[in-house]
């Protein structure tokens, strides 16, 4: 595998847990900075508790467990010496569904913001308004950014938490299944965002949805039962397959 | 066999049917029956007594005559110191059990089970509890401590604090649900974005249930507002010339007076209207308070 892009996320014999049961299984991969990464596979691959492994909200789960080295920017997350709340705040997270807090859209952006210090009000104006920009969201909201994020639509809504997201400043944005819920047109705007913000982020993405992962990433990994069966260039993956297991899939033969 | 939609079941079957359906709405109609008929006495025979001299006099006259003012207020003192001591109490173990204990560990099981067990044990047990605990343990300690002598007696302290207990479980169980309730995706994306758990409980879970523990703290208010038996050995008395002015003073209780009114007095048959009186004002107060805790869940829920 060819890597003209440094490596920002690194996984080495990395496995995972839940009490007795193992959900992942020796996975080794490396995923490089400024570029999309997709995770395919059928339900219940394990592509999402990886995707969770790496800003540790697996650890929410009672009787979780990883094994094996995980590194981010060459530091194993799951060190002792690591603060989860300084880890996440660098590794930004979008959900599959996309729930504002029920409070304002200017309140959601700049609530990350000041869970660490006090901002003062005309930096978190400016914050506010890059991040919804960035999200694509900012000439649709700009009007009636202290009301409520629940009457924003659907789409709307999932782009308001990307730009919830990368109001924080992280550096690699996880996003497991972001457009399962929208419709075609919102999923085009969010996919649209995602080629845009690769620039900026490190985009690790899990997707149900084989074309979205054609469409947009860069590398493809697909998992199945637990193990990452093949980890290659989008391209190279989705045309010339090595294993007889991703074939079948990508070509609908299961899953 | 032929299949036709017009096939007879039989008479027994159809038979079966029509009893089964009139015993039930026989029954639905008795508790009907049973609640109308209850307030419609109630109504008949005090409420030609209840007037505004009736809700804001003194008792006069052995309780004879006169109004219920002091029990009202006495009622009122009681559960709002109540909900002071116990509705924290409650709320903290309701946060600890639903958002840090391990859900199946010895320790969260053992809450639980006490939890369960206090629900289900008679309020005069409590009123024991009071006795033995409150007032001859913490309050003849304190006063033996301090050289004070206010403690060491029922009081509106203890007895707030006897029903603050009892109603506990009431508040832990309804604060639960209200957190169960406040959807996992909340908590994560507080969580993403590098809120610690305190402040993921703070800023999101406990502001996203407040209508649930308004709830709680409403319904154990209902509940501990009727309740006369916990706090019957606790501090509650017979009669007052004057409203508590400490909350180690003693005090007067509607329930309390109603027992009062219908096993004390020197002429029962006399305070029958003001007995049904009593009755409707400490129901309605009870009833106030629920439905307070009906309309804010169902804003609760159709936010």
């Amino acid at each position: 595998m060819a890597k003209e892009y440094p490596t920002k996320i690194s996984a080495r014999d990395f496995s995972v847990f839940y009490g007795p049961k193992q959900a992942l299984f020796d996975i080794s991969l490396q995923i490089p900075q400024n570029r999309v990464t997709a995770f395919i596979g059928p339900s219940g691959c394990g592509k999402s508790t990886f995707l969770r492994s790496i800003n540790r909200m697996n650890d929410l789960i009672d009787g979780a467990t990883g094994q094996g080295a995980l590194t981010v920017d060459g530091i194993d997350v799951y060190d002792k010496s690591v603060n989860v709340s300084v880890l996440r705040r660098k590794i930004g997270m979008v959900f599959q569904k996309s729930i504002p807090f029920p409070k304002s859209i200017y309140e959601n952006i700049t609530y990350g913001l000041t869970l660490l210090e006090k901002v003062s009000r005309s930096e978190l104006d400016h914050i506010v308004e890059q991040s919804l920009r960035r999200a694509a969201l900012w000439d649709e909201v700009k009007d009636r950014l202290h009301h409520s994020a629940m009457g924003l639509s659907g789409g709307q809504q999932q782009r308001l938490c990307i730009a919830r997201a990368v109001a924080v400043n992280p550096e690699i944005l996880l996003m497991d299944e972001p457009c399962s819920a929208l419709d075609p047109i919102s999923t085009g705007k969010v996919e649209e965002l995602i080629t845009e913000l690769k620039d900026t982020y490190t985009i690790v993405l899990v997707t149900h949805n084989m074309q979205q992962a054609a469409r947009v990433s860069d590398y493809t990994g697909f998992f199945l039962m637990g193990r990452l069966i093949e980890f290659d260039r989008t391209r190279t993956l989705f045309t010339s397959p090595a294993k007889k297991e991703t074939e079948d899939y990508i070509t609908g033969r299961f899953g | 066999m032929k299949h036709t939609f017009t096939q007879d079941l039989g008479i027994s079957k159809r038979l079966l049917g029509f009893v089964a359906v009139a015993t039930a709405a026989t029954a639905a109609v008795a508790v009907l029956g049973i609640l109308l008929g209850m307030f419609g006495q109630f109504l008949a025979e005090g409420g030609p007594s209840i007037t505004w001299d009736f809700i804001t006099d003194f008792p006069r006259n052995s309780n004879t005559e006169g109004g219920i003012f002091p029990a009202l207020a006495g009622t009122t003192f009681l559960v709002l110191l109540m909900t002071l001591m116990g509705v924290p109490v409650g709320t903290a173990t309701a946060i600890y059990l639903t958002e840090f204990a391990r859900q199946d560990s010895r320790f969260a099981r053992s809450v639980r089970f006490a939890v369960n067990t206090l629900a289900g044990v008679p309020s005069i047990v409590f009123g024991l509890f009071g006795v033995g605990f409150f007032v001859q343990f913490v309050g003849v300690g304190i006063d033996a401590a301090t050289g004070s002598v206010a403690f060491g007696d029922g009081s509106l302290l203890w007895s707030s604090a006897t029903l603050a207990v009892l109603t506990l479980p009431v508040v832990i169980v309804s604060v639960e649900e209200a957190l169960r309730a406040v959807p996992r995706e909340l908590r994560e994306a507080s969580l993403a974005l590098g809120a610690t758990r305190w402040q993921t409980i703070t800023k999101v879970v406990v502001p996203n249930a407040t209508s649930g523990i308004l709830t709680g703290s409403i319904l154990a208010v209902g509940r501990g507002a009727g309740e006369v038996a916990a706090i019957l050995f606790v501090g509650v008395t017979y009669s007052s010339e004057v409203l508590p002015s400490a909350v180690t003073d003693k005090f007067m209780h509607l329930g309390y007076h109603l027992y009062v009114l219908a096993t004390q007095s020197p002429d029962v048959e006399a305070t029958m209207p003001l007995q049904y009186a009593t009755t409707i004002v400490l129901l309605a107060l009870t009833f106030l308070l629920n439905f307070t805790a009906i309309f804010v869940r169902s804003r609760l829920s159709t936010r």
